[in-house]
């Protein structure tokens, strides 16, 4: 940005020199955020709970309710349970947390004070980006140790199942934040924030297989579905978690690694312009 | 900092408003409910776009303010910002930190008298604590300029009057201020200049104690006289008082010399307005 000082009387100034005092960069400043972020996250008990306690009350559920043994896969439905669970746990501390989150501090006041601070923008999105990696960590982390513990759910057995875990968890969770950014625009204050985000991820899982099999559903539904990250998150997470003969109950009878990765990666860069083109820093109320 | 002229908003909030503030001094922005004030301090703080006008705030236009611009600046809300789960020290803190040169923030936490509530949630403090907070975010960067648009809603007047003092001890090392108030009391002890607003405009504008001809208008002699109250309104209360003197033969019962007060201009002028309208 130009900077015209022209005019301003140099004379008088607290800060003599103009530029005397370093402004701290974004890299530090986004750190910073995220701290605070996460500390005031960890603080919000009900939110915490919900976060959490949620995925994993729906995992213990559906997969205690539904175990029978699948034919000719050599998994129970258990498991395809838990490894779907991930996926949506992990859309809920991005997409859900995040989106809720920035409508609320828009409404509140404070992305109004945040935009007076002498702080480049991005720092701001450094901040949710790292609540949503400790977050997403360890609501995976959660679900995992449950989904071992108690449904037969087995720790992945090479590098690279680990290495396919990895991939596929940070590039749903940029997907799905950045898409939770750009859904905050919508509700028009604090109030609607929650149903505005719940409504639709409730419907997402429902399409993406999360709670009904791919294979029940009707045509449509899955390719709606197809269109958004939650499926290829899923699909990805029961690429690492199922053995290989469970390939046969995908839609393409394969894991389709490449596609999980580019329907993800498709989705980073999209929500990224989706963010940049429509992100309010002001509320209802700030003409 | 060379002040604004015009500004509108579709509902022409603020209609053609034109304002200089000095460096160094204290600006305070009179006006009823829904005059404009905080629309023109938010168009000046770069919060609110305008639709005409030029405005350079400290060199700049508030519009397209760089970071380095915005390090100069300090704000304190009209709407109070309670900002979730924090306590009073981390908050104010957090905020600090985004400044290159922060003020102490014990020294700040002491000014603001939060000082036993440092330790406190944001959420769970009084109304009248929250606005310290406020308060205490907007100077912690060491503002040039600092805009208080109704700064002391809620304080008791304990801590008005030490909330003044924090003014005038920043106001004495040179930041500037621009502070909207409905409290007159507090514009006359704090402001150096001000400008009354009605209806998006500028209806007056000067020095406290002249504004609007109050040093120059009539006073009230008023006293006790046999028969009832009394008062009398002259250009020469000397004068007056003398004849009572000798009327009385020595002490006035409850002599009084009023000049109007800064509310009776203000108030005068807004019915002014009014009648005009
Ligand atoms: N975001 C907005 N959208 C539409 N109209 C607005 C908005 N903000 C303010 N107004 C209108 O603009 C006018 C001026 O409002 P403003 O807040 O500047 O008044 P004010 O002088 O600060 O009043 P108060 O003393 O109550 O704080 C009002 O009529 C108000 O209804
Ligand atoms: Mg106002």
């Amino acid at each position: 940005m130009t900077q015209t000082l022209v005019g301003a009387p140099a004379a008088g100034r607290l800060h003599p020199g103009g530029e005397g005092g370093k402004l701290p960069g974004a890299f530090r400043l986004g750190l910073l955020r995220g701290g605070v972020e996460i500390k005031q996250f960890f603080r919000a008990k009900e939110a915490v709970v919900f976060t959490f306690a949620l995925p994993i009350v729906m995992m213990t559920m559906f997969a205690s309710i539904f175990h029978d043994k699948i034919q000719g896969a050599g998994i129970t439905v258990s498991q395809l349970y838990v490894a779907a669970m991930l996926g949506a746990g992990l859309m809920s501390t991005s997409f859900q947390n995040i989106g809720i989150g920035i409508a609320t501090e828009r409404d509140e006041g404070n992305l109004r004070r945040l935009r007076a601070m002498p702080m480049p923008r991005s720092a701001y999105f450094f901040g949710k980006l790292w609540l949503v990696l400790v977050t997403g960590v360890a609501e995976t982390a959660l679900l995992l140790a449950v989904g071992v513990a108690f449904f037969d759910l087995k720790l992945p057995s090479t590098p690279g199942k680990w290495f396919t875990l990895a991939w596929v968890l940070l590039l749903g969770m940029i997907a799905c934040s950045l898409l939770g950014i750009a859904m905050s625009s919508v509700p028009r204050d604090a109030k609607s924030a929650t149903p505005i985000m719940v409504l639709p991820f409730l419907v997402l899982q429902f399409i993406s297989g999360v709670y009904i099999s791919i294979n029940s559903m009707s045509g449509w539904m899955v390719k709606v579905g197809s269109f958004f990250p939650l499926k290829w998150m899923c699909q990805g997470f029961r690429a690492v978690f199922l053995p290989d003969r469970a390939k046969v109950l995908e839609q393409g009878g394969d894991w389709e690694l490449g596609r999980v990765a580019l329907v993800l990666g498709a989705w980073c860069i999209g929500g990224l312009i989706l963010c940049l083109t429509t992100f309010r820093w002001k509320g209802r109320r700030d003409g | 900092m060379r002040g604004l002229r015009k500004a509108y908003k579709d509902h022409v909030a603020v209609n053609g408003l034109d304002l200089d503030i000095r460096r160094g001094e204290i600006f305070g922005i009179l006006g009823p409910n829904g005059a404009g004030k905080s629309t023109t301090v938010e168009i000046l703080e770069g919060h609110r776009s305008r639709d005409g006008g030029e405005v350079e705030v400290l060199g700049e236009d508030p519009g397209r303010a760089s970071r380095q611009w915005k390090s100069w600046i300090g704000i304190v809300w009209q709407n109070e910002v309670v900002s979730g789960e924090l306590t009073v020290a981390e908050t104010v803190r957090h905020y600090a930190q985004y400044f290159p040169d922060p003020r102490d923030l014990e020294e700040i936490l002491h000014v603001v008298g939060l000082t036993e509530k440092a330790g406190a949630r944001v959420t769970g403090l009084s109304g009248g604590q929250r606005r310290r907070v406020d308060v205490a975010v907007g100077v912690i960067g060491r503002p040039e300029l600092l805009f208080l648009d109704e700064p002391t809603t809620g304080f008791d007047p304990a801590a008005r009057r030490q909330f003044w003092d924090l003014i005038r001890s920043l106001a004495d090392d040179g930041t500037t201020i621009v502070l909207t108030s409905h409290y007159l009391d507090e514009v006359e002890a704090l402001a150096d200049r001000l400008a009354v607003v009605v209806g998006g405009k500028v209806v007056a504008e000067g020095d406290p104690a002249t504004l609007g001809g109050r040093a120059s208008a009539q006073a009230t002699v008023s006293w006790l006289a046999p028969e009832g109250p009394r008062e009398y309104r002259t250009d020469t209360p000397t004068g007056v008082i003398n004849d009572l003197a000798a009327h009385f033969r020595g002490e006035i019962p409850e002599l009084t010399v009023s000049r109007p007060s800064l509310e009776d201009i203000y108030l005068g002028l807004i019915k002014e307005q009014e009648t005009a309208a």
